[in-house]
């Protein structure tokens, strides 16, 4: 088992035959994912290292039955392929465009919930179940699979944690990136939801960072409803006030949204919060009781 | 106050000027009487003593005068706005954000106006009245009569204050805000409602569709690392340390700099380079940085997923030839392509580093040593 992506995804990819569509197509492919399809207006009926391209989402899904696409589609666009993907009938869209204005999210979230599509991202790196499918940019190699699901708003940070856990031998069920933007589609609640019905996965690590309260509605959920142990990490404790931290959402404003309160909100659910990603591995071993 | 006025918000007359003489004109113009702020992009100006009532002319010239060139959290004044005073019995609040838990706008209104919001929040959270709004639908003409009416009793006054709400939710929505705010929003003595203050943050990610809000960024406060920065697509934050930083990805840049605070350091800077990082981004980079006469060592923090080891390391390369950087260079490369980064740097003098903790250790103990 896994969350969200693993051997039943059918992946279709918006955005193929452009220069960043094709190189994670093809980096997805080799991982083992089961792109079934590309979308790319204008290219439908050549293919894509065997893959058909089709001009819409909607012949693309009647023709080859996806059931989730990945959109590697210009900012300025990305709101209309999301739509596009979920009214076609896929019922996850992972989106990796970064900087997609907030009101058009806010208003593609809207309808996404009235599909019953769920959307990871925008601005994040995607989801990989280790060993089964890999539906986002995130460098295969580092994960492998194991009992650990991790769920972070940051790329890169993510790999960094995860190559911590590969380096003393703790695999993942899945690992999601769920984005740097004031309003994203899947948050902490939703993936911890999911994790904890999922019977392969036995202890999370929820890695955060400034701006907005999502830890802290995290930290609540947690001590309320999750019977797994969760491990967190919080990015930004040393970030000034009032300033963007690269990510659209990574923000102090009004005092609100601090490193502290969140790491605050996290001890007070009992969750243990490492201070930098090496110490995170042994808070889990401790936590899977392996210590 | 130009982006509310166009939408036909009812504000108070204003100008903006730069001089004590042009502030003495336009109070002139205005009969007088006139309240001089301080034009910085920032909250609490009046707590700083940058918003002051001037009953004539010369004693608008002589706060003009005190409030150019005053330091606001940082920022110099350099401009002013000189607007009518408005004679008024009652203070509002309306403002509308982007809230991220209910991923949805929110209309706020209090009757609390003319202070800080947050404040009020904070201390009576029952005076604030919100509604959250379908953002495919807007605000409607009966919602937005309900929220004035948590407010104001005079339904001829509440009707004002309605369309003040109706026309802000336009704004918010044409300018691609992430929150627009009237603070205070009065009713002056003949029962007519005026915009006295506002704000408007505008969503960076849809500038490229508003041309014109676009043009009125403020350049002052901008610093030429900072316009170097943007030009360049880096996000670059200016510190006071004295590590300087260059890493890939907003959150592990974050997580380097808290590290380099574990192990008793300063970071100078913060700095993400972004995802699929060309080789004149890093030498960019290693130029704003290297600018800081402060800086005593560079760490280099990438953990390569699309953006691969090797343009990094051919930046970096790029960076040692052609500028004397006289500063050390911690560099730990890895993830995609790191052998061929590896390769590529192993005959250029740098430290190198395996792990993130070993590369901040070794670029705080240079810092230090140079001191």
């Amino acid at each position: 088992m896994s969350i969200f992506v693993g051997e039943s995804t059918r992946l279709c990819v918006q955005g193929i035959t452009g220069r960043d569509g094709m190189f994670h197509a093809r980096a997805m492919i080799e991982y083992g994912t089961n792109v079934v399809c590309g979308v790319t207006p204008g290219k439908g009926g050549q293919q894509m290292d065997g893959v058909p391209v089709f001009n819409t989402m909607d012949e693309a899904v009647s023709a080859t039955g996806a059931n989730a696409s990945i959109t590697f589609v210009p900012a300025k666009f990305a709101a209309g392929a999301i739509l596009e993907a979920a009214e076609a009938g896929v019922d996850l869209v992972v989106a990796v465009s970064e900087g997609i204005p907030t009101l058009d999210v806010a208003k593609v979230y809207q309808r996404l919930g009235e599909l019953g599509t769920r959307m990871i991202g925008p601005n994040c790196p995607g989801a990989i179940s280790p060993g089964r499918a890999k539906v986002g940019i995130m460098p295969g190699w580092i994960h492998s699979p194991g009992p650990v699901g991790v769920v972070a708003r940051s790329g890169t940070l993510t790999y960094e944690v995860v190559d911590q856990l590969r380096r003393v031998g703790l695999g993942q069920s899945t690992v999601l990136g769920i984005g740097g933007d004031p309003i994203i589609g899947t948050n902490f609640i939703d993936a911890l939801t999911a994790f904890g019905k999922d019977p392969e996965t036995e202890a999370v690590v929820l890695i955060g960072e400034i701006g907005g309260t999502d830890e802290e509605q995290a930290a609540r959920f947690v001590s309320e409803n999750l019977d797994k142990p969760v491990v967190g990490f919080i990015a930004g404790r040393t970030a000034p006030p009032g300033k963007r931290m690269g990510h659209a959402g990574a923000i102090i404003a009004g005092g609100k949204g601090t490193a502290q309160e969140k790491i605050e909100a996290l001890e007070a659910a009992g969750i243990p919060v490492a201070d930098r990603p090496s110490a995170i591995p042994s808070l889990v071993a401790a936590a899977l009781g392996r210590d | 106050m130009k982006i509310f006025s166009q939408y036909g918000l009812p504000t108070a007359g204003f100008d903006v000027v730069s001089t004590p003489e042009e502030a003495r004109y336009a109070a002139e113009k205005r009969g007088g009487r006139v309240v001089v702020k301080a034009q910085v992009h920032v909250g609490g100006r009046g707590k700083a003593g940058g918003v002051k009532l001037a009953h004539d002319e010369d004693e608008a010239f002589r706060h003009a005068d005190a409030i150019l060139g005053m330091d606001i959290k940082g920022l110099t004044v350099e401009k002013l706005v000189v607007a009518e005073a408005v004679e008024f019995e009652r203070e509002y609040y309306v403002g509308i954000v982007v809230d991220r838990a209910s991923k949805r706008p929110v209309v706020m209104v209090s009757g609390e106006g003319g202070v800080d919001i947050e404040d009020v929040a904070r201390v009576s959270p029952e005076k604030i009245h919100k509604l959250t709004i379908d953002p495919r639908g807007g605000v409607t003409a009966d919602e937005a009569m309900v929220l004035a009416g948590n407010i104001e009793p005079r339904p001829e006054i509440a009707l004002q204050v309605a369309d003040v709400i109706l026309k802000l939710y336009d704004a918010f929505v044409g300018s691609d805000a992430s929150l627009a705010e009237i603070n205070p929003l009065v009713v002056t003595s003949d029962g007519v409602v005026r915009a006295i203050d506002s704000k408007m943050n505008i969503d960076d990610n849809a500038l490229f569709r508003h041309e014109k809000i676009a043009a009125l960024r403020d350049p002052s406060g901008e610093t030429d690392e900072d316009r170097r920065a943007r030009e360049m697509g880096l996000s670059f934050i200016k510190l006071d340390g004295n590590v300087g930083c260059l890493v890939n990805g907003a959150g592990l840049a974050m997580t380097t700099m808290d590290v380099i605070k574990i192990y008793g350091g300063e970071p100078a800077n913060f700095l993400d380079i972004g995802g699929s990082s060309s080789s004149d981004k890093v030498l960019a980079a290693l130029e704003i940085i290297t600018s800081d006469p402060k800086v005593k060592s560079i760490l280099i923090n990438i953990f390569g997923g699309i953006t691969r080891c090797d343009d990094v390391a051919r930046g970096l390369i790029r960076a040692l030839e052609s500028t004397s950087i006289d500063v050390p260079i911690v560099a730990r490369l890895t993830g995609t392509n790191e052998e061929e980064a590896r390769k590529l740097l192993a005959e250029h003098d740098l430290v190198t580093a395996e792990t993130m903790d070993e590369a901040v250790e070794k670029a705080v103990a240079l810092a230090r040593g140079a001191e």
